[in-house]
């Protein structure tokens, strides 16, 4: 049965950076692995999603609606943008941090109040976590992207062994300690 | 051995294991990274060129010399390149020239959505299409052979998701032949009407022999494959709906996969028809191999239950052809979009809201400074194509030369170079009384940071020739060129007045590198002083992604905040430190 996750967030949180080690483990394990990115005009500040699936065969690179077993969000507004993208009984990994799009900067939109609640509310299962201070702690507020993907990979069946491989293979050696920090308190928060 | 490859990438290998030894490209998504990862090649001569006219031509050039080449654009960069692209059909190579062209259905970072595989049809130009990265890797390799044994360039068609999917794919070793022998022969390469009228000829000739080479040999290569499953539905299709269609239909039908989609089989295409009950063609955007089989009287289902624009998906294709959705939860709340923006402490913001104060009627032009039209700026009028902003604001000021001193037209250094020049060259020569902003951050930004020939670095990295903006200005024959720091508002506003101001064409160069850049230092983040803050929101009218309203108050994102000091210098109150 092959497995659906989608690394949503805002344009320059490091969604690339955490679909890589996520890919990178999933090979280590076997499986035929694809992985969909979004390059160029999107990065900017904008709404952006990685489409990972895994299993014995893969087709489709792209995650379609009711697709997903889990959506690993960034953000709290991008986990809702996405939630129809989540199977009925999927699960949803949501960083606490809220960054306003232009809209709401510029008060022609409203940042609704309690995205997570709503969330919830759509029958989704929510985990929730505040990155930002534990990547702080680690060593830099850009390592938010490995915090959470070592929050993420206490939900899978792959060995921690295999998900600290990955984030080496991945990141440049002179932030390797900072990241695996990052990586640690993700995977214990 | 088998790798986890970005699609671009493939392809750059496929290439390389293929003997390519010259590669020119111009960057545009999502073709940028092929080049990008030739370049990390030692074995290929790699460059960018100046645009995708010049890339396909020093790629031509390089062939007829007798080295594998290769150039890569955008769809719509196939549009700059198409002179030498229909000529270079009727030429012919010596050495295998492959041409990749991506595609950008659903518009993910394109202004159209134009099909690319009518360039196929209408050069007459063999055109492949992988779906996955590991038929990246094959077919680049197999266009070289491909394009020697019919002696003609190849086109390799992909698509954003191919481009930039990662998925397995069986990485070989390279074999080079070397340069082979070129022998003069005017008949075959110089295109004057006595010497190209034969070689039309040839090339609806070999247009045949590539039918015939479709129906058979493509078939035993893997490039064109039939699967027979449950024949009540039949899938004709190619590339990426491959993937889409297998993941939706599975055995539940049969599939005719095109590899390569120009020129088209008969016979294949026939003989799939008359075993499956019901056939759909599976294609985004336009209806090409429908109207092919159209065209063979057969009896197909395509755009009529899908559609022209944007992607398609399994899901899409299970909903139309087997009825079947799939249940998805919906938040009950309002979610605000979330379009892209200017960065925090890009040079541009400081610019155009220098330009919102002048009040000034905007070209625009193609690049992340086409962002300067989103709100709360909102100040570009007009966005066609690369280079366009200059010429279409000659065109606009000829037409009403009474508001010229309200009008100018703003381009990045890369697209200046790209195809602006000319259109400044048409200003100087006719005298227009035009203002052209030149938006000289130092990089290629929207396509992800690549050099240019202003830039004074090359593809690898190297220190280059740069191209002097001033000294190119002034030899056009422009009289007025002005320089200015996009980060000093005052300067800019009055800079630019005065240059309106003239009864001449004047230049402005904004100048200031992208903030993105790794030689780029930064300030500290800035803070708001909450005290001094008087809530008038002043700050917030250059639309900079560090910036909110918290409580009240103006606030600072200090993980965004480059300190670049183009908010502070509109806080009447000193608040912002």
């Amino acid at each position: 049965m092959n497995k659906a996750i989608m690394i949503v967030g805002v344009g320059g949180q490091g969604t690339l950076l955490a679909s890589r080690i996520l890919g990178s483990a999933l090979l280590s394990k076997g499986y035929d692995v694809k992985v969909s990115e979004v390059h160029g005009m999107s990065q900017r500040g904008g709404s952006v999603v990685t489409y990972v699936k895994y299993g014995e065969k893969v087709y489709s690179p792209v995650i379609g609606e009711g697709e997903a077993d889990l959506i690993l969000a960034f953000e709290q507004l991008e986990a809702a943008r996405w939630l129809p993208c989540l199977k009925t009984d999927g699960k949803v990994i949501v960083n606490t941090q809220k960054i306003d799009p232009m809209s709401v900067v510029i008060g022609d939109s409203v940042y609704p109040e309690n995205v997570l609640a709503d969330v919830r509310a759509a029958g989704a299962e929510v985990q929730q976590l505040d990155a930002l201070p534990l990547a702080v702690e680690a060593g830099s507020a850009k390592a938010v992207n490995v915090v959470l993907i070592g929050a993420m990979a206490k939900n899978t069946d792959i060995d921690k062994e295999i998900w600290l491989e990955a984030v080496k293979s991945c990141v440049p050696p002179k932030f390797l300690e900072l990241n695996l920090k990052a990586f640690e308190l993700g995977y214990q928060s | 051995m088998k790798k986890l490859l970005l699609g671009n990438e493939a392809v750059a290998r496929g290439l390389y294991e293929g003997g390519c030894r010259v590669a020119s490209s111009y960057p545009g998504t999502p073709s940028t990274e092929v080049t990008e990862f030739i370049s990390t090649y030692d074995e290929i001569v790699s460059e960018w060129a100046p645009n995708e006219k010049v890339a396909c031509e020093v790629a031509f050039g390089a062939a007829v010399a007798g080295a594998r080449s290769f150039c890569a654009m955008k769809h719509v960069g196939l549009n700059v390149a198409a002179d030498p692209l229909f000529t270079s059909s009727y030429t012919g190579v010596n050495a295998g020239m492959v041409i990749v062209v991506a595609d950008d259905p659903g518009m993910h970072s394109s202004q159209n959505e134009q099909d690319s595989r009518h360039y196929a049809q209408a050069s007459k130009i063999m055109m492949l299409e992988p779906a996955d990265s590991d038929e990246c890797l094959k077919y680049s390799k197999m266009a070289f052979e491909l394009s020697e044994r019919f002696d003609t360039p190849v086109l390799l068609r992909l698509t954003t998701r191919v481009s930039h999917s990662r998925s397995l794919a069986d990485v070989g070793e390279r074999a080079d032949n070397g340069l082979k022998a070129y022998e003069k022969n005017p008949q075959k390469y110089v295109m004057v009407p006595a010497n190209a009228k034969v070689k039309h000829v040839v090339v609806e000739e070999r247009v045949l022999k590539q039918v015939e080479y479709c129906e058979t040999e493509a078939v035993e290569a893997g490039l064109n494959s039939v699967e027979y499953n449950d024949k009540k539905i039949g899938v004709i299709t190619a590339g990426i709906c491959y993937e889409y269609a297998k993941e939706a239909l599975g055995d539940k039908a049969s599939y005719l996969k095109l590899g390569c989609v120009y020129p088209l089989p008969t016979k294949l295409i026939e003989d799939f028809c008359k075993e499956c009950d019901t056939v759909y063609v599976l294609e985004e955007l336009d209806d090409f191999i429908e109207t092919h089989c159209r065209k063979l009287g057969l009896d197909v289902i395509g755009k009529e239950k899908f559609t022209l624009q944007g992607e398609y998906s399994q899901g899409l294709i299970r909903k139309v052809i087997l009825g079947e959705s799939t249940a998805s939860l919906k938040a009950d709340t309002q979610i605000p979009a979330r379009p892209p923006v200017l960065c925090a402490g890009c040079p541009h913001r400081g610019l155009f809201y220098s330009l919102k104060r002048l009040n000034v009627t905007v070209s625009g032009d193609i690049g992340c400074y086409t962002l300067g039209a989103s709100k709360p700026l909102g100040m570009i009028d007009t966005v066609l194509c690369m280079g366009g902003s200059v010429s279409g604001l000659h065109g606009r000021n000829l037409a009403d030369p009474d508001n010229a001193k309200k009008c100018v037209a703003v381009i990045g250094d890369s697209t200046f170079i790209h195809s602006g020049v000319t259109g400044l060259i048409d200003i100087a020569y006719n005298n227009s009384n035009s203002v052209t902003i030149i938006l000289d951050n130092s990089i290629t930004g929207m396509t992800g940071h690549q050099q240019n020939p202003t830039t004074g670095f090359n593809i690898k990295g190297e220190p280059a020739a740069a191209v002097s903006l001033e000294k190119l200005c002034e030899a056009i024959g422009i009289n007025n060129v002005f320089v200015v720091d996009p980060y000093n508002l005052d300067e800019c506003y009055e800079t630019i007045g005065k240059a309106l101001s003239l009864e001449a064409p004047a230049v402005v160069i904004s100048r200031r590198p992208c903030a993105l850049l790794k030689t780029v230092k930064h300030n500290p983040p800035l803070k708001v002083n909450k005290d001094k803050c008087k809530s008038c929101k002043m700050c917030m009218k250059i639309g900079c992604p560090a910036i909110s309203m918290k409580d009240g108050k103006a606030e600072i994102d200090f993980t965004q905040c480059l300190g670049c000091n183009v908010c502070s210098q509109l806080c009447k109150f000193g608040a912002i430190e």
